[in-house]
C-alpha cells in the first residue's frame, strides 16, 4: 500500500513540474516580448509622439495622426459593432432556443469569429474601396467592426445564458412582457460581463493591421476626413518597422509600445468588471 | 374544522372531498378541470382535477417528479416559456379558462402571483424590487408608489428590517429576507392567487416559521397554493391538501382528514413515510 502512495506522490510531483514547466516556458516568451517592447519603446517615447504628425523619412515627428486615426476608426466600428452584436447576441440567448434559424446564426457567427482578419480586409475591400475608388477611414471602420462583431455577439450570447432562467421566470410571474424582461432584468444581471466582451472586443480590433492595410491603408499627414486613407497605429508600425530609417523605426517601436499598453488597460479593464460582476452574484 | 363522512369512492379514482363538507360552501376562485400536461412527449400530469378555494391553503404533496411543481407552473402559464411543453384540459379561474390561446398571458400573471423554491431577487434596490412589477401595470405619482412599496414590505413582514436600506441592492439580504422580498413583490401587484413553490425549501427554520407564519396571515387575501415536500409544513399551514404520484392526483381533501384518515393507501404509506 505504501508503495502505491508513494507512486501516486511521485506521480503528483512529476506533473506539477511538468505544468510549472510549460507554463514558465509561455511566459518567458510574453516577458521577452513585453521586455523588448519596453526597452525600445520607451526610448523612442517623447512629448512630439503626442503633438507632431508622421514624418518623412531624416526628419523628427510624432504619431499623432496615426494615434487619432486609430481612435476614430476603433471609435465608429464600436458604435456600429456594439449594438449590433448585443442584438444579436439577445437574438440567440433569448429568442432562438432550439430554433434551426438560432443554430445557423451561432454557426456563421462562429466561423466569422475564426476568420482570418485579412480575409475581411479583402472583402471590405471588394465591396467598398473599389467601389468608392480609393481607401477611407469608412473602409477601415467598416472592416474593424465586422471583426468586432461577432467577438461581441459570442460574449453577450454566453453571458445572457448565464443569468439563471429563474429570474426571468419571477420577472415574467409578474406580468412582464419578454422586452421589459430583457432590458430591466437579464441585461441587469449580465451588464459587466457584456460590457467586458465589448472591452475585449475593442481590445481584439485596435492591433489588427490586416484588414486596415486593404481598407483606411495610412496617410502620411494629418487628416480628419473619413472619406480619405487615414492614419493608424498598425499599419504604421508595419510600413516604420520595415523602412531602413531608424528614427522612423523608433517611431515603430514606440507605437507598438503605446498599442500594448492600450490593449493591456483595456485587458485589466475587463478583468475588474469581471469581477465586480462575480461580486453581484 | 369537522367534516362528516364522505361517501366511499373506489380507490382508483381521485378521492375528493364529500359534497356534504361544510367546506364545500367556499367559494371555489380556480377550477382545475381536467388538466394534462406533457414535456415533449413526455406525459407529467394526467386528469387531474381539483377546485383551490378562495382565502384558502392548498398544499400540494408527493413525492419528487410526481408533477406537483409542474401543475403549479401550469396555473400561470409560466411554463410557456419554454418550447416543447404543453398543457391541456381547463384552469378556470373565476369561471375563466386561462388556458385558451386567446387570453393574454401577461394580464393573466399580474393577477397570480407566484413566489419560487430559490430567491429571486432582481439586481436591483430593495424599492426597485416591489416597484418593478407595480410599474409594469400602473403609472403612480411617486408618493404613492413608496407607499405601496411599504405596505407590500409590511404585508411580507419585512419593513422593518429594511426600512433604512431601501435603496440598497436585493442581493444582499438573507435568503429568508430574499424570500420574503419576492413574496412582498408578489402581493405588490395585488394578485388574487399566489402559488408558492417550495418557498421555504432552501431556507433555515427560523425563516421558514416566518414565511409560515406569513402564509398564514395572507390567507386572509388570496387564494393560496404551495407545493411543498415538507409534510409537517402542509399540515400546519394549509386547510386543503393533495396528494400527487406520477402524475396523478391520488387524493384531494381537507388538510386535517388526509394527515389522520387518508382514503387511499398510497396517500397513507407516504404521509407515514413508508415510500417516497
Amino acid at each position: 500500500m505504501m508503495q502505491l502512495y508513494t507512486r501516486r506522490r511521485v506521480t503528483n510531483y512529476l506533473v506539477v513540474a511538468l505544468s510549472l514547466g510549460a507554463t514558465a516556458f509561455g511566459l518567458l516568451f510574453l516577458f521577452f516580448v513585453l521586455g523588448t517592447l519596453l526597452a525600445n519603446g520607451i526610448g523612442a517615447l517623447g512629448p512630439t509622439l503626442f503633438t507632431q504628425a508622421t514624418p518623412p523619412p531624416g526628419s523628427t515627428g510624432g504619431l499623432i495622426n496615426a494615434i487619432c486615426g486609430s481612435l476614430a476608426m476603433t471609435f465608429i466600428a464600436t458604435i456600429v459593432g456594439t449594438p449590433t452584436g448585443i442584438l444579436a447576441g439577445t437574438f440567440l440567448a433569448e429568442y432562438a432556443h432550439g430554433k434551426r434559424l438560432g443554430e445557423f446564426v451561432r454557426f456563421v457567427n462562429d466561423i466569422l469569429l475564426s476568420a482570418p482578419s485579412i480575409i475581411i480586409g479583402l472583402f471590405v475591400y471588394a465591396i467598398l474601396v473599389v467601389p468608392m475608388g480609393h481607401f477611407s477611414a469608412w473602409a477601415g471602420s467598416a472592416a474593424l467592426a465586422i471583426i468586432m462583431i461577432p467577438v461581441i455577439v459570442r460574449t453577450t450570447e454566453d453571458m445572457l445564458n448565464l443569468v439563471p432562467n429563474t429570474l426571468r421566470e419571477a420577472a415574467a410571474a409578474l406580468g412582464a412582457p419578454k422586452w421589459k424582461i430583457i432590458v430591466l432584468v437579464t441585461y441587469r444581471s449580465a451588464v459587466q460581463g457584456m460590457l467586458t466582451g465589448v472591452l475585449l472586443a475593442i481590445a481584439r480590433i485596435s492591433g489588427e493591421t490586416a484588414p486596415l492595410l486593404f481598407t483606411a491603408l495610412n496617410n502620411q499627414f494629418w487628416s480628419t476626413d473619413l472619406n480619405a486613407p487615414m492614419a493608424n497605429l498598425p499599419v504604421v508600425i508595419f510600413q516604420f518597422a520595415m523602412s531602413p530609417y531608424a528614427d522612423w523605426q523608433a517611431l515603430a517601436w514606440a507605437g507598438a509600445l503605446l498599442i500594448t499598453v492600450t490593449i493591456l488597460v483595456l485587458n485589466i479593464g475587463a478583468r475588474i468588471l469581471g469581477s465586480w460582476s462575480g461580486l453581484a452574484k | 374544522m369537522s367534516l362528516s363522512l364522505a361517501t366511499p369512492q373506489p380507490a382508483e379514482e381521485t378521492a375528493q372531498p364529500g359534497e356534504t363538507s361544510p367546506e364545500s360552501s367556499l367559494p371555489v376562485k380556480v377550477q382545475i378541470k381536467n388538466v394534462g400536461f406533457r414535456y415533449g412527449k413526455f406525459e407529467a400530469l394526467k386528469g387531474i382535477s381539483l377546485p383551490l378555494r378562495d382565502r384558502r391553503v392548498t398544499a400540494f404533496i408527493g413525492p419528487s417528479g410526481c408533477g406537483k411543481s409542474t401543475l403549479l407552473r401550469i396555473l400561470n402559464r409560466i411554463y410557456e416559456l419554454y418550447p416543447n411543453q404543453t398543457a391541456s384540459g381547463e384552469v378556470l379561474v373565476d369561471g375563466v379558462n386561462i388556458l385558451s390561446p386567446g387570453h393574454d398571458l401577461n394580464l393573466v400573471r399580474s393577477k397570480i402571483g407566484m413566489v419560487f423554491q430559490k430567491p429571486t431577487p432582481f439586481p436591483m434596490s430593495i424599492h426597485d424590487n416591489i416597484a418593478f412589477g407595480i410599474k409594469l401595470y400602473e403609472r403612480l405619482p411617486k408618493s404613492e408608489l413608496d407607499d405601496r412599496v411599504e405596505s407590500a414590505l409590511r404585508r411580507a413582514a419585512l419593513w422593518d428590517e429594511v426600512k433604512d436600506k431601501l435603496r440598497q441592492s436585493g442581493l444582499g439580504l438573507s435568503g429568508g429576507q430574499q424570500q420574503r422580498l419576492c413574496i412582498a413583490r408578489a402581493i405588490a401587484v395585488e394578485p388574487e392567487i399566489l402559488l408558492l413553490d417550495e418557498p421555504a425549501s432552501a431556507l433555515d427554520p427560523i425563516s421558514t416559521q416566518r414565511i409560515e407564519e406569513l402564509i398564514a396571515e395572507l390567507k386572509s387575501d388570496y387564494c393560496i397554493a404551495i407545493v411543498t415536500h415538507n409534510m409537517q409544513q402542509a399540515a400546519r399551514s394549509s386547510d386543503y391538501t393533495a396528494f400527487m404520484y406520477l402524475g396523478e392526483l391520488i387524493e384531494f381533501d381537507v388538510t386535517e382528514r388526509i394527515f389522520t384518515a387518508p382514503r387511499v393507501k398510497r396517500t397513507e404509506d407516504y404521509i407515514t413515510g413508508r415510500f417516497g
